[in-house]
């Protein structure tokens, strides 16, 4: 911004406010990391500061990793948000290219339809979906949660690949289509690989709701072996005695990383795709 | 697509003549445009719009957790009218969406005005910031958790030792601390949404403009007034609307801090549907206090519709 050039004002105006907001948003998990890094006993001790690790200890993560069922809930988590996320990104490639690029009765309906389904929400959908998963027989297994986060991963990601696909000018499709290529293979052999970017921002946005969905989980996978990372953190190791923080606070920031990592490494992905539905319309 | 199936019947003639039929239904847009929606057309509309009219009939039965039960018409509904902690519960939800938004939008645009500067690290920073609306919620909200613990909390400890108080805060136990500590939680997982898609709005504004105006003698608040805020306004909607959507039909943060309590002074319809539909098993109650729900976030996405066509 004008106006802001000398080093002095700088500080003021840039650097202060922010190191405020880091602050604010990043103590939680500051707080998580070093609970997760202290013996129980230093908890309860009054006299030590607790901002800071007095004694630093790994029994909190051996514990988590000996005496619970956590290496089950990653293998599960990581199955289900992968399935899921390879389900919804076909669907929504498919869905993005039809209202992208192909004129089709109802398309303009069936457009505002898929935007609406991206408004609804889970909590007022679950309770039928109980009981539709419970008929199913599906109560238990990774199909209960494969098969419904795509409905809230399609939506968004749909729309996302549309954008994608409509900044990639039609001449190319309509000479390649001129020499010969039928539309499914422009689709796969030119749109595809010039929409990389979106493909990758759509599938970092699907894996990361998987990996994080709470509601579904909790109702759907209620067997200790077959829990979610969230939903097993939250319902088996909060425990009635106070004893329990230290392994909680390593699950939860064990949990927390993998989405951590991977959305630091793809941050502008990421970025353009999370701000793509509300900029580039 | 019968033309398809009689492939594996018969064979020569027939067999050129199904793949023709199946080629030219994948030329021509009209079909092709249609199959390519039917797969994830097919799973929204099982486990979607099928849910959605299931609860409608569900929220006019009285039945049960493995028992369905008859019609009623709209009894559950009415005597919501006349339960009390429903009341609360949609007291607290307009609290709860409403409240937030406002110090999200805010700080989110302060932050996004500091991120908006060119300065060293800056996606590093950018990643930062973006960690609580990216992280799963049920584990961020265990960090929230221990924070408002009655005997643990870091902020009782910070009080106590600046001599401000001399016993512990109980927030989530105290019925009005409780939603005041549940809505920080939500502020402070919504800000860094509104935060990045305010930079992306500001971002899309052209430097010359700002430029220009400097040129004429505007100042750094006139800018911001006459070029910034009307650049960002539709953005800042947006992100408004999608984020009271999504706060109105909450459940997780809740759920883990508090479970809608003390004394039901944190309910929200998803928790209370939740502890109606699931926890006491009555399903048919439960359903008509999620579908409570639907008009007013109908309301809030014809206006995100409509908003969004007259751009």
């Amino acid at each position: 911004m004008v106006g802001s050039r000398t080093p002095g004002r700088q500080i003021l105006n840039i650097y202060l406010p922010l190191a405020l907001f880091v602050v604010f948003l990043l103590f939680p998990f500051y707080w998580m990391s070093i609970v997760s890094f202290k013996p129980t006993n230093d908890l309860f001790e009054m006299k030590f500061n607790p901002f800071w690790i007095q004694r630093f200890t790994l029994e909190n993560y051996l514990y988590l990793f000996q005496n619970t069922a956590f290496p089950e809930w990653v293998k599960n988590t990581l199955i289900v948000s992968v399935i899921s996320t390879a389900i919804s990104l076909l669907c929504s490639i498919l869905i993005g290219y039809a209202l992208a690029r192909l004129r089709f009765p109802g398309s303009n309906f069936l457009g505002v339809g898929i935007f609406l389904a991206y408004l609804v929400p889970p909590t007022l959908l679950f309770l039928p979906l109980a009981q539709i998963i419970a008929k199913l027989n599906l109560y238990n297994t990774y199909w209960a949660l494969i098969l419904t986060y795509p409905t809230q991963l399609i939506p968004f990601a749909s729309w996302l690949l549309m954008g994608y696909f409509r900044t990639i000018p039609k001449e190319i499709e309509e000479c390649a289509m001129a020499d010969g290529c039928t539309r499914m293979e422009t689709l796969l052999k030119i749109i595809l690989p010039l929409s990389t970017p979106g493909l990758i921002s759509a599938g970092i946005f699907c894996f990361t709701l998987c990996w994080n969905e709470f509601l579904y989980a909790l109702i759907f996978m209620s067997s200790g072996s077959m829990k979610t990372i969230p939903v097993g953190t939250v319902s088996d190791l909060i425990k009635a005695d106070t004893l329990f923080w230290g392994s909680l606070m390593a699950s939860a920031i064990l949990g927390s990383f993998p989405i951590a990592f991977l959305y630091s490494f793809f941050v502008k992905y990421y970025v353009s795709g999370l701000t793509a539905g509300a900029v580039k319309r | 697509m019968i033309g398809h199936e009689t492939v594996s019947s018969s064979g020569g003639t027939v067999k050129r003549y199904g793949r023709w039929s199946l080629r030219r239904l994948l030329e021509r847009e009209s079909s092709l445009g249609i199959i390519l929606m039917l797969p994830g057309a097919f799973l929204l509309m099982l486990f979607m719009a099928y849910p959605f009219f299931l609860g409608i009939w569900l929220s006019l039965t009285d039945s049960m957790i493995g028992r369905l039960g008859h019609f009623i018409g709209f009894r559950n509904f009415i005597d919501l009218f006349h339960d009390s902690i429903f009341h609360q519960t949609v007291r607290n939800t307009f609290v709860y969406a409403m409240v937030t938004v406002p110090f999200k939008a805010m700080l989110g645009l302060a932050l996004a005005l500091i991120l908006t500067n060119r300065m060293r690290f800056s996606n590093p920073i950018r990643a930062a910031v973006m960690m609580p609306w990216i992280v799963p919620t049920a584990l961020s909200a265990l960090g929230w958790y221990m924070i408002f613990d009655p005997i643990f909390s870091p902020i009782s400890w910070l009080l106590k030792s600046m001599g401000v108080i001399t016993k512990n805060v109980n927030f989530l136990g105290d019925p009005n601390l409780a939603i005041a500590s549940v809505c920080l939680a939500n502020i402070w997982r919504g800000v860094p949404f509104f935060g990045i898609t305010i930079l992306a709005g500001l971002q899309a504004v052209p430097h010359e403009l700002h430029e220009a105006a400097a040129i004429d003698g505007a100042n750094a608040w006139h800018r911001f007034l006459h070029i910034t805020i009307p650049a960002i306004r539709g953005v800042v909607l947006i992100a408004a609307l999608l984020s009271i959507i999504w706060t109105f039909a909450d459940f997780q943060l809740i759920y883990i801090l508090t479970k809608g309590g003390p004394a039901n002074m944190t309910h929200i319809f998803g928790t209370y549907a939740y502890q109606i539909g699931l926890a006491a098993t009555d399903i048919g109650q439960g359903a008509a206090i999620a579908l409570y729900m639907f008009p007013i976030l109908s309301v809030f996405a014809i206006l995100l519709l409509k908003y969004l066509r007259r751009e």
